[in-house]
């Protein structure tokens, strides 16, 4: 008798302390979990239902791949072929407000799907940054907390970030690399950089390391300042007059660049290889079934291209996977950008 | 001392390996759902794993389907009998579903569904970012009547087997003392395999241990 109950209350112990384990509700605290950015998240912005955790202001996008097939030599992902790619996307601003104005210095994202909803795709989530500011998952997070703005001057704390930099000198040697790429005029003029790097895997298996970027092909409307949307006014009043086109441009590493540090900038004498053209021709107030519901993760991959061991790639697919499970979760309410509302 | 009645071969290897992959696919999904670093790559084998965990509860529904359960020792009354019978359909109901409700729930995120490392599944519902809510939720739940059902079901064959000694192990059990004991007949476990033996011998050993006590209980 007393051994069935001992060898049940042993099982139950393993057993249950496993799940327990598995769950974080016992064991070392202090790891992080996409819980502590969804909680940094809340801290920073407050809680705003429905929307994404971060970029969470933003307009719905379409539009195609022209690929001019040179990219094939590189990757052997059937969208480097010759040939055309139905595209949909989604423009964002940095932050976690999704009312909030717009500000030129503000981090201007790119989320586009290729092949969306084929059974296989090609997502990524671009920035308009020459390289990314942290290096690991607990610099992002850092940075996070130090931008925090303090509700006395309305302005994240010198102090915080000052301490920020010098806990983390990787992104402030990347700052000051941002700082030398100040932003362009609008959302239509601005390149958008995949910052990490990827490989690229071409017929016979040869892997080459490969960052991509969008390089505008016109210049960007003027924002009308003073104006809440200004910026994302522009780029809808531009794409209602008119198709907008970025080259795709991948520069190709060389063995000794840095592959899983995407706050190091390759030496500007690398090769890169004209692959098509992107034109975006539509664009849309978030609503459900558009872009709105797509969670730009950037490791849903085709054949042919890879990740690389990258930390943020991990991190960044399981936090947008945490928002995006809280997000479709909570009531929606209306996007600040209204395409109809916006005069062409 | 006579040979305790057991499940075919087949069923006895089909139930242990879908115990050994369920039990990890439960501590990864838990542990996934937690990690940074290790989120993409925990992600990739826990649907790869859901994807075999349904072949091989498809095949075991087939399986059932083609022979009965052996007696069940004479401890399970009337009243316990229903309910082993329903705990069966239960897990069973919820092996199916688990990884069907995971698979739906990737489908409705519009994401592509990719296995085993490049294997494209289709999508089996439609991009629905409010239908994904709810196999999302769906998906937790399931797994944690899941943990409580296995719990449950290991308890009982264990205070079946230790406290009342009736052998009720054994019915899943493999025969590892063989050669001590060469005049039990009906020998149908001369191939399992030596990882599967090992996986069950302390179990096992203890199940003999009360069958072998004395004839009492049977």
């Amino acid at each position: 008798m007393l051994l069935g109950i001992g060898a049940v209350g042993a099982f139950l112990a393993i057993d249950l302390g496993a799940v327990a384990y598995a769950n974080k509700w016992i064991g070392p605290e202090g790891t992080l979990t996409r819980e502590t950015f969804m909680a940094g998240f809340r801290k920073v912005f407050g809680l705003h239902p429905g929307f994404r955790r971060n970029h969470a202001k933003g307009v719905v996008v379409s539009g195609y791949f022209d690929s001019n097939g040179s990219g094939r030599d590189l990757s052997k992902a059937a969208v480097f072929s010759r040939g055309r790619t139905p595209v949909i996307g989604r423009f964002s601003l940095s932050g976690g407000n999704p009312m909030m104005a717009d500000a030129p210095a503000t981090a201007r994202g790119l989320g586009l799907a290729f092949t969306f909803p084929d059974a296989t795709q090609w997502r990524m989530a671009l920035l308009n940054l020459p390289v990314f500011v942290d290096n690991s998952p607990q610099g992002f997070y850092d940075r996070l907390l130090a931008s925090k703005n303090d509700p006395a001057t309305g302005k994240p704390d010198p102090a915080a970030m000052s301490a920020f930099e010098k806990a983390h000198p990787e992104s402030a040697a990347a700052m000051a690399v941002i700082k030398q790429h100040p932003p362009t005029t609008g959302f239509a003029d601005s390149t958008y950089s995949s910052l990490i790097t990827f490989f690229f895997v071409d017929d016979a298996g040869r892997r080459t390391p490969v960052r991509w970027a969008f390089v505008p092909m016109q210049t960007a409307l003027p924002p009308h300042p003073g104006t809440t949307n200004s910026l994302f006014d522009a780029l809808v009043r531009q794409l209602k007059s008119g198709s907008l086109q970025w080259r795709l441009l991948l520069t190709v590493g060389r063995p000794e660049d840095p592959v899983t540090d995407a706050t190091l900038p390759w030496p500007t004498d690398r090769r890169t290889v004209d692959a098509g053209v992107l034109t975006l021709t539509g664009v849309a107030t978030e609503a459900p079934g558009n872009a709105r519901d797509v969670n730009f993760d950037p490791l849903v991959l085709p054949n042919g291209i890879e990740p690389s061991d990258d930390p943020l790639l991990s991190a960044r697919s399981a936090v947008y996977a945490a928002s995006y499970r809280a997000r479709t979760g909570e009531p929606k309410s209306p996007s600040a950008v209204q395409v109809d509302e916006v005069a062409p | 001392m006579s040979t305790p009645a057991r499940y075919p071969l087949r069923t006895r290897i089909l139930h242990w390996v879908t115990a050994v992959l369920v039990f990890s696919m439960l501590f990864i999904g838990f542990v996934m759902v937690n990690s940074i670093g290790s989120y993409a790559a925990l992600r990739s084998i826990h649907m790869t794993l859901g994807v075999t965990v349904l072949v091989i509860v498809v095949l075991r529904v087939a399986n059932r389907l083609t022979h009965r359960a052996p007696k069940l020792p004479d401890t399970v009354g009337w009243f316990e009998h229903k309910l082993v019978v329903g705990s069966e359909l239960m897990m069973y109901g919820l092996l199916l579903a688990q990884p069907l409700v995971g698979w739906a729930m990737v489908s409705a995120t519009g994401k592509p569904v990719e296995v085993f490392g490049s294997l494209h599944l289709p999508r089996i519902a439609p991009f629905n970012a409010d239908l994904y809510f709810v196999l999302r939720q769906t998906h937790s739940l399931l797994a944690f009547v899941l943990v409580a059902v296995i719990a449950l079901h290991v308890s009982a064959v264990l205070l079946h087997t230790l406290t009342l000694r009736d052998g009720m192990l054994s019915r899943m059990g493999f025969a590892l003392r063989r050669r001590d004991a060469p005049t039990n007949s009906a020998n149908m476990d001369t191939q399992e395999p030596a990882a599967v033996q090992a996986a069950v011998r302390e179990r096992t050993n203890a199940a003999n241990t009360g069958r072998h006590r004395g004839p009492g209980r049977h």
